[in-house]
């Protein structure tokens, strides 16, 4: 037997399906957080609710797993008070994309040096098959037995519209690839989105392994993922759809970089010690 | 005439954005530098421009600090002010205005306008106010000079001069009403004025979290929580807490959470409403024992309600938000001093017992301030439980307190694992329903951790009391004063300024009274019900108000009589 990986807790019980997707992307992570040489007390895991934002059970680090779709407060608030840990939020299309959609566009617009990892598997897996905001157009489901009417969500435009820093998408089929997106992601100085792309072996039949498999290609060296709106362009792109960093713009200023908290003190806020002079001074004032 | 000792009541009435902020600022600057015990408090409609407010100035020889419904003197910059205080002037008031507005009958004309116009422009016509009102206090016209000087420093000279002619020309004008015998009032000042303090509830309640260590504020904009937002952005460059405008209420209180984890105090600052969508987190906060300080500023509902307004009627909220079954601590200050002390005990109860604390308070007391002895933070920084992790640490340790002791990633060498499923003591998802009892007996017990926190309500009047009148919160002042002057004998007053899980030493105190009135700002007595249930004693005789203003002196005075009389059951 190997010896155990850093950051693999080695679960005896794991509460994901066989086969599912879930599986080589928490590998792919492993080995991502190992290449990257992070020590597991460095870590945080921060996600919200579903089988994908379970990833923080089965990962051997600081833990939080919260609320459905609130992952991302926690995870910006954790990054500005110990700006020294490296915080990765994760979950699922429906825990990121739908309940805590608003959160998304506010922590890009922050963009804090966190880093987002979504299981986009285009359906609801922990609630039993419902379809999500990037479920096809005319996905029978249970819940919609004349198929989905609404548009599916595009994260990848979506988050650069919004002034994302770091836009990609993998694909959990694509392990080797999939680990390389992730170290870049984590590495990326600002808030980084990676969709992955992932099949769910119970609940979607109309996009599985092979579905998505036939239906998207890997972005070669030619691409350049500087160029905003070549990068736009890019987003738009289905059947296939591209693989790859599809955007990255470095140099932006990070939110806990930026805030007055550190402007004079780089101390982390978990570290400082109240000021009683100051606020003392601050009473006195009040008697002028 | 009227005559006026020891104590005055002065009301501005303007529109919203007629500068009666201005006359307030100038005015309560010089009583303060003068000595003088005060007392301010305003009600506003929830507008930006017109409509009309009002702002209540109560200058005394003694502290105060309640609200009165009595007007000695009514200054109106805009004639709606006369309507809209209509049930509160009397034959006593002196009214104090154009006489070109109408219902002019009533007014003492002071050509506000044309002595502003004199001055320069008509926008100074509220300084004429303040110099008029200086002069009825009988503060010496250099005093006045010097404040408006000061109150005017960063404008230019034109318009500093231009404010100084106007306060002397309302200066005349309300020396000239003196001299006429319109009016007299002798107001004696006090040494200790002036070294005390002049603070707002908003402000008490933001250095009492500065007091507590807090240094992490988030918040969404509402009335009237925003107060204390805005006080602790206008602390944050010199302090270097972060302040963070979050995108929604749901944000807040989880960016709040993930803050405590991570080794932060963090405040959340909101109204009922905004408190509402928070719940869940409330819910979160007590599974995964991370700690959360919540001040909830009430104003009336049901939803959008009044939104400038005051009730106590989110007690109910407060204590059953969140799903599920866990200990919480809701406190509710009644004074400056309490309000400063609670918010710093707020912190301290949530760090050591890993639990969401609430600090009720509503716009009444937000939005008032008086002068009041300088708040005294410990001499050290207040104390962590968090501590440094070993390996093997386990966030969830069983232990006999409920409290497991907390780390926060990075200090030690331990994992710091939260889940909101039900987890075992590692943080680990579990099924198991043993541990999970387990686990909710740990949390519960963690109320008796609590209680060693908690305040005695506060007695004022004779220990050997035959009847007792209630109060949580707010209405403390109030009903105070009330008493005082209902004179209602064997009475004395019992304030709660925590509210729950009541100290033990509540029900042997309530039951040795006969006879309990409760007085709240609310339509239902919730904390009646809260007293029920928490000490076994009824209180049936209940003063309610509901109107979005808060108790008034006389108002409750009389009411509290009637209800002793026995003459309302």
């Amino acid at each position: 037997m190997s010896e155990r990986k850093l950051f693999d807790n080695q679960p005896d019980d794991i509460a994901w399906c066989p086969g599912c997707g879930d599986f080589p992307i928490r590998n792919a992570l492993i080995g991502a957080l190992n290449e990257l040489n992070l020590k597991e007390t460095e870590v945080v895991m921060c996600s919200g609710i579903g089988q994908a934002a379970k990833m923080p059970q089965y990962i051997k680090s600081h833990m939080w797993n919260g609320l459905h779709g609130r992952g991302l407060p926690p995870a910006t608030a954790i990054k500005a008070v110990n700006p020294g840990l490296t915080v990765i939020a994760e979950g699922g299309d429906g825990d990121m994309y739908g309940e805590g959609g608003n959160h998304l566009l506010h922590a890009i617009r922050r963009n804090p040096d966190i880093t987002l990892f979504v299981h986009d598997n285009m359906v609801y897996g922990l609630t039993k098959g419902q379809a999500s905001p990037t479920s096809q157009r005319g996905m029978v489901t249970p819940v919609q037995p004349a198929g989905v009417i609404a548009e599916p969500l595009n994260p990848l435009a979506l988050a650069i519209a919004t002034g994302a820093t770091f836009v990609a998408r993998g694909f959990s089929g694509n392990s080797e690839q999939l680990q390389n997106l992730m170290k870049r992601a984590i590495r990326h100085k600002g808030f980084a989105l990676l969709d992955i792309f992932q099949p769910c072996v119970s609940f979607n039949k109309l996009n599985g392994f092979q579905w998505f498999s036939r239906n998207t290609y890997i972005l070669d060296a030619s691409y350049d993922p500087h160029d905003k709106l070549a990068a736009f362009a890019k987003t738009q792109e289905a059947m296939p759809y591209p693989l790859g960093v599809i955007y990255e713009e470095e140099g932006r200023s990070v939110f806990e970089e930026s805030i007055p908290a550190y402007a004079s003190d780089k101390t982390p806020l978990a570290l400082r010690k109240p000021d009683m002079d100051k606020l003392r001074e601050l009473i006195r004032r009040k008697a002028e | 005439m009227s005559v006026l000792k020891d104590q005055v009541s002065i009301v501005l009435a303007g529109e919203a954005g007629q500068g009666i902020q201005a006359i307030e600022s100038i005015l309560v600057a010089i009583l303060k530098k003068s000595g003088y015990h005060f007392f301010a408090t305003k009600e506003y409609e929830s507008r930006v421009r017109g409509g009309i407010n009002s702002t209540e100035i109560r200058v005394s020889s003694a502290r105060v600090s309640a609200f009165s419904e009595t007007i000695d003197i009514l200054v109106t910059l805009d004639p709606k002010g006369i309507p809209h205080l209509a049930g509160r002037i009397t034959s006593e008031t002196l009214v104090v205005g154009e006489t070109s507005s109408p219902g002019g009958e009533r007014v003492t004309n002071v050509p506000f306008t044309v002595f502003a116009k004199e001055a320069g422009n008509v926008l100074y016509s509220n300084t004429v106010a303040a110099g008029l009102l200086c002069a009825l206090l009988g503060i010496p016209a250099p005093e006045v000079e010097a404040a408006v000087e000061k109150q005017f420093a960063r404008k230019s000279d034109e318009i500093r001069a231009g404010n100084i002619s106007a306060a002397h020309k309302g200066y005349a004008a309300g020396e000239d009403l003196v001299k006429r015998g319109v009016i007299s009032v002798s107001v004696k000042s006090d040494p200790a004025v002036k070294s005390d303090i002049v603070a707002s509830g908003a402000e008490a309640v933001s250095l009492g979290a500065l007091a507590g260590g807090c240094n992490y504020v988030c918040a969404y904009p509402m009335s009237p929580g925003t107060s204390v937002l805005s006080t602790m952005a206008g602390y944050s460059l010199e302090t270097g807490i972060l302040v963070e405008q979050v995108e929604d209420e749901i944000g807040v209180a989880n960016m709040a959470l993930g803050a405590w984890y991570a080794g932060s105090r963090a405040l959340v600052t909101t109204s009922g409403g905004g408190f509402a969508l928070m719940t869940e987190a409330v819910s979160l906060s007590g599974m995964i024992e991370t700690p959360l300080v919540v001040h909830i500023a009430q104003r009336p509902g049901p939803a959008t309600g009044l939104p400038t307004r005051t009730e106590q009627a989110d007690l109910n909220l407060a204590l059953f938000a969140g799903h599920g079954e866990f200990p919480r601590v809701i406190l509710a200050p009644g004074t400056l001093s309490e309000g400063f002390d609670l918010a710093r005990l707020a912190f301290e109860v949530a760090d050591a017992v890993q639990i969401p604390v609430f600090i009720l308070t509503d716009q009444y007391f937000v939005d008032t301030y008086y002068n009041t002895p300088e708040f005294n933070p410990e001499s050290h920084p207040p104390l962590s439980h968090v501590i440094r992790t070993d390996a093997d640490y386990l966030r969830y340790r069983l232990t006999e307190s409920g409290i497991s002791p907390r780390g926060v990633p990075g200090s030690g060498e331990g994992l710091v694992r939260v889940d909101s499923d039900e987890h075992d003591e590692e943080g680990n998802i579990t099924e198991n329903l043993e541990l999970r009892v387990k686990m909710q007996d740990k949390r519960m017990r963690k109320t008796g951790e609590a209680l060693k926190y908690a305040l005695p309500p506060v007695l004022v009047g004779p220990s050997n009391y035959r009847k007792l009148v209630v109060t949580w919160g707010s209405s403390f002042g109030t009903a105070k004063e009330a008493l005082e002057i209902a004179r209602v004998p064997d009475t004395a007053l019992l304030h709660f300024p925590w509210v729950h899980p009541l100290h033990p030493s509540a029900k042997a105190i309530l039951s040795r009274a006969d006879d309990i009135v409760l007085a709240e700002n609310n339509s239902t007595g919730q904390f009646a019900e809260l007293l029920l249930r928490e000490t076994g004693v009824q209180i049936r005789k209940r003063v309610l108000q509901y109107n979005g203003m808060p108790f008034s002196v006389e108002g409750l005075a009389k009411r509290l009589s009637e209800y002793f009389a026995g003459g309302v059951k």
